[in-house]
């Protein structure tokens, strides 16, 4: 179609033309905002977290040797954005000297391995990198980070329940 | 960096040319005559970018599959923040772009645009409206709730019986049997890639056109030229703005209707297209048997053709918009019988929540309950229902409410769905329930016993007295008496015992009831303190008959 390309007559139309600029920017801008910003929260906030059960009966920990540490599973109800399961949950517990009773969370502070207890060396070994805990969870060698991760816990009636997971450099005082 | 930004836009124009490219597309000369009633395409071309932007965000936190759509989707709105606005943008966008498209086609059909040499301008447009229609329907699946269930599956259908292409327009849309995973994945692939691919290449091409051609002038516009930008732009800019404050208003302050998850075995559900495809339904209420394809293809497609051939139907001189008479009785006489049909349809909707309310007796609380019934609340504790359903209003759950489920369900599709809730319910995430058949039929007597009205009362009924109610069902105590009206006359009824005895004359006769009541056919119970607890609490709690 027409071309045209000479560049715009100075003059009298100059602050006509100014006001469009601004108006043309000036709605341009507010439509870009509108719409950028609710898509940059949408993309980078997270959602409103969907509460997962806070607390699950783990099982009865009258049976625990002091200071032997064991594997106990219970099923918990886990959400992961719009799915939700009821899945296999890990603690591994361990009853102190004095009768408290503490639950570790059973992934590697290093990058969320599962570790074993290795009852031969008496401590926690992480196969991935090598990292190894003592029964109270502190680091004894290896890459972790920081001491085991612990479930907040209660008792009743010599039943273990567990609550969310506390990092250890926050619980630990 | 030392260039000075003179310098680098100089570089950048020099190595991409775009700033001159831009400055030739914006130095348009378009006709004097231009003006406010020329905005609508800039207007649909804008609506469109807001339904790609808005649409790929939804597509990063939607899952494309029967169940789960409806789920994720649930999830955008309610969970992802801004996910109810950006839902609410394209939802309300798509109905926006077909008025848009609409005043666009009714601007150049008034003002004889479509005049040579416009034509396939025109004609170009005709399918970029139907590309639009074919947007709207595809996307109208996705939510996968009943409503956009139903409406599909009466859509698929109406194409099924186009005469020579139905069966094969049933193969392409996966609709053989009934609308199901295929349909749904071809909707989707429909939408999200093949239509928008489809319309970008044809609006490409639409603008291309309208370039070729130059903007249409009115009649008797031999007047100077003047510059796209910024005249008409700015003109352009307002009115793309103005649409954007009313989609963004409705985006905020009308909520998209989400009904309940897509149910196929749901007969009681209304169907209802979008508003847009409400005339073509109705018409369908006029032409029945075989006359029907008359409405749901010939009409339609005859339509579409008069559309496309109108260039070739109106081929005189250019007259002013005034003085098009006839075409705009055509415009009027469309407006008139689209509007009449449409409101027929709304009109004749069935009111569909109504006849709820009434079916809800009184005195539904607990205490008024079937000892069944009550074990059932205890089995719906007992199983934590109430970790992914609401029974009245509160935080979104990821289950639909339940306070309404005996509306629509019966025990015997209870059951099943407890058992297997993914193969009664395409998609559910519900965890099967493990307990026997009786504790689930107890289940699903609760589940019909529940409304809306009762439901704050069921919540405060007290665990002992619910644990005595399912300890009665256990040891089969209804063979015998009756509680509530529910069990047999063989023994004396429940109701009121608390009027006749006292607690330790009672468990005294649980341990020897020929002892207490000399004749008695009761065997006797052996209970656990805490059951008998229980028991006691449960038959003490009965009303008096």
């Amino acid at each position: 179609m027409e071309k045209g390309s000479e560049p715009a007559p100075e003059g009298l139309t100059q602050s006509r033309r100014g006001f469009g600029y601004t108006l043309i920017y000036g709605l341009g801008a507010i439509i870009t905002a509108a719409l950028g910003i609710p898509a940059a929260l949408y993309l980078f906030l997270p959602s409103k977290a969907r509460r997962d059960q806070s607390w699950v009966e783990a099982g009865d920990v009258s049976q625990l040797q002091p200071g032997v540490p064991e594997e106990m599973t219970f099923r918990r109800i886990h959400s992961d954005g719009w799915k939700i399961y009821s899945e296999k949950g890990t603690a591994w517990v361990v009853k102190t000297a004095e009768g408290k009773v503490i639950a570790f969370s059973p992934m590697c502070t290093h990058l969320d391995c599962a570790y074993h207890w290795d009852a031969g060396k008496s401590d926690f070994v992480c196969p991935c990198h090598g990292s190894e805990f003592s029964v109270d969870g502190s680091v004894l060698s290896g890459p972790a980070p920081r001491p085991l991760d612990r479930f907040e816990t209660k008792l009743e009636n010599a039943r273990l329940w567990l609550g969310p997971v506390h990092p250890s450099n926050e619980s630990s005082s | 960096m030392r260039e000075s930004p003179g310098k680098l836009r100089a570089w950048f124009e020099q190595r991409t040319g775009l700033e001159s490219a831009l400055r030739h597309f914006l130095d348009e000369d378009i006709p004097g005559s231009s003006g406010w009633h020329q905005v609508f395409g800039s207007v649909a071309l804008f609506l469109f970018m807001v339904q790609a932007f808005t649409g790929v965000l939804l597509a990063c936190n939607y899952a494309a599959t029967p169940g789960d759509a409806y789920n994720s989707l649930q999830y955008i709105i309610t969970e992802v923040t801004a996910g109810r606005l950006i839902h609410g943008l394209h939802h309300w966008g798509a109905s926006m772009m077909i008025v848009v498209v609409a005043l666009h086609m009714t601007q150049v059909f008034l003002y004889g645009g479509y005049k040579k040499p416009r034509e396939a301008t025109w004609m170009v447009g005709v399918v970029l409206l139907l590309l639009t229609l074919a947007f709207g329907l595809t996307g109208y699946l996705l939510p996968w709730d009943n409503r956009a269930y139903w409406g599909t599956v009466v859509s698929t259908q109406i194409a099924g019986q186009a005469p020579l292409v139905g069966p094969l327009m049933k193969h392409l849309m996966g609709t053989e049997g009934s609308v199901g995973v295929v349909t749904f994945a071809r909707f989707y692939a429909l939408h999200v890639l093949i239509l928008p691919q489809l319309i970008v290449a044809l609006i490409v091409f639409h603008i291309f056109l309208v370039r070729k051609h130059g903007a249409a002038p009115t009649a008797g516009d031999t007047g100077p030229t003047k510059k796209f930008f910024p005249e008409q732009v700015r003109k352009d800019v307002i009115a793309v703005f103005t649409a954007f404050v009313i989609l963004y208003l409705m985006a905020l302050f009308v909520s998209v209707p989400l009904e309940r998850l897509a149910d196929p075995t749901d007969l009681t559900y209304v169907p209802r297209p979008d508003w847009y495809f409400l005339f073509l339904f109705e018409t369908l209420k006029f032409l029945k048997g075989s006359l029907e394809p008359v409405g749901s293809v010939l009409l339609p497609s005859l339509g579409v053709l008069a559309l496309i051939l109108t260039p070739f139907m109106d081929r005189g001189t250019l007259k002013k918009v005034t003085r098009r008479t006839t075409a705009i009785v055509a415009v009027a006489l469309a407006a008139i019988a689209w509007g009449a049909l449409t409101l027929a349809a709304i009109v004749t909707t069935p009111p569909e929540a109504q006849e709820q309310a009434s079916i809800v007796p009184q005195g539904q609380g607990w205490n008024q309950f079937s000892p069944q019934e009550l074990a059932g609340l205890g089995y719906f504790r007992q199983e934590k229902c109430e970790a992914c359903h609401n029974l009245s209003e509160g935080p979104p759950k990821p289950g639909p409410n339940l306070a309404t489920a005996r509306e629509h369900r019966d025990s015997a599709w209870m059951v099943k769905h407890f058992k297997n809730p993914n193969q009664v319910v395409p998609g559910s995430n519900m965890p099967p329930i493990q307990l026997s058949d009786a504790n689930l039929t107890a289940l699903a007597a609760f589940m019909l016993k529940l409304s809306p009205e009762n439901a704050n009362d069921v919540a405060s009924a007290p665990v002992s007295i619910v644990r005595g109610a399912q300890i009665y069902e256990a040891q089969g105590c209804g063979n015998c008496h009756m509680v509530n009206g529910a069990g047999s006359n063989m023994g004396p009824p429940l109701n009121g015992l608390a009027r006749r005895h006292d607690r330790p004359w009672v468990e005294k006769h649980f341990a020897n009831p020929a002892a207490m009541s000399p004749g008695s056919m009761m065997p006797p119970s052996q209970f656990s303190p805490a059951d008998l607890k229980a028991i006691d609490d449960y038959l003490f709690s009965l009303p008096e008959a």
